[in-house]
């Protein structure tokens, strides 16, 4: 039996991105199982994001050696650069505010959504609500208070997946005693 | 077109599903157990489809057992299964020496008591895998010493 194992190793990467992508559907589908309401699934995706994002932002932090941002420029780079070190995608950043306090991220293949398509009645769902919530868990971590949500989202019909990110206030009081 | 990543990723996702079920509606530990098992059993049953796309018939269970242990094992966890043993008569024991999800956990007991909640998910893959190659069967899984498992496939055959 001759099995394909050179194919195997190339296509080893594209592979991984299945289980995920596959692993987040079922997620999602258990959670519409176990709550009663569309929004209590929003909400509960957003709170699942906000953990990770609580303990992703340390790994990064180690990975990376970032320094610290001193505008919400170097705040989306950053940003940026985890969507490309932990979803492998490299969204646009965009559509600045004139204050420069609020950004948007566009996502041209969103890996979450890859073999997903909404039934009607789902149409409040925000399949992809929990990465709203680690940009948020993540940034409060780093001292950024941040607003997250949805502008457009290609699941629904959209032309592109538009993250709208704004900038609230610095976090001073969650420094510990004695630290600069 | 992606990276380790997106095992972190997993692995956090992964913690969280599990903090989450274990919060939600004060639920039972065995509730919160089952529905992990549920949601591998499900990505399990998919994700074989597509991995086993482009190969051809299994000759037999032990076949689709080989595959289990090398192939599926290695494109989730990237690794193979150190040792796979049969009695023949539909007993599978699969023995990982290092098994990912534990790997980064403390030996101690207060840890070790929460382990088994680990294993859950990677139950139901198992056996989602096996079932959508047409074989009903029960997972169970052990901690031998941390990180070391040992996953016990039962094959249910048609009387």
């Amino acid at each position: 039996m001759s099995r394909q194992t050179q194919k195997n190793v190339e296509s080893k990467n594209k592979v991984s991105c299945d289980l995920f992508t596959l692993t987040y559907g079922s997620l999602v589908a258990q959670l519409i199982k176990d709550y009663d309401t569309t929004e209590d699934v929003n909400k509960q995706l957003d709170r699942m994001g906000y953990n990770i994002g609580l303990r992703l932002v340390e790994d990064f932090l180690a990975k990376t050696n970032s320094s610290r941002c001193h505008d919400m420029k170097e705040t989306a780079d950053k940003i940026q650069s985890a969507f490309k070190m932990y979803l492998g995608i490299s969204p646009s950043v965009a559509n600045w505010s004139a204050a420069n306090d609020e950004f948007s991220l566009l996502i041209d293949s969103n890996p979450l959504t890859e073999y997903v398509e909404l039934p009607d009645h789902m149409s409040q769902l925000k399949y992809s609500n929990i990465l709203p919530g680690v940009i948020r868990g993540a940034l409060e971590m780093v001292q950024i208070e941040v607003q997250v949500w949805f502008v457009q989202d290609c699941l629904k019909g959209d032309s592109t997946t538009e993250l709208r990110i704004k900038f609230i206030r610095k976090l001073e009081d969650a420094l510990p005693a004695g630290e600069d | 077109v992606c990276t380790t990543g997106h095992t972190t990723c997993l692995i956090k996702t992964y913690d969280n599903v599990e903090l989450l079920a274990q919060n939600s509606d004060n639920d039972s530990k065995e509730l919160c157990v089952s529905r992990l098992e549920h949601i591998g059993y499900n990505t399990g049953y998919r994700f074989v489809e597509k991995a086993t796309k482009e190969w051809q018939r299994f000759k037999d269970e032990l076949d689709v057992m080989k595959f289990i242990c090398k192939e599926f094992w290695s494109t989730v966890f990237k690794k193979q299964i150190d040792n796979l043993r049969t009695n023949h008569m539909g007993i599978y024991v699969l023995l990982d020496n290092r098994f990912r999800f534990i790997t980064q956990m403390s030996n101690s007991k207060q840890y070790v008591d929460q382990m088994p909640k680990y294993l859950a998910f990677t139950c139901g893959l198992i056996r989602g895998a096996l079932s959508n190659l047409g074989l009903n069967s029960i997972v169970t899984a052990e901690i031998v010493l941390p990180p070391s498992c040992r996953f016990q496939i039962q094959i249910q055959r048609q009387q």
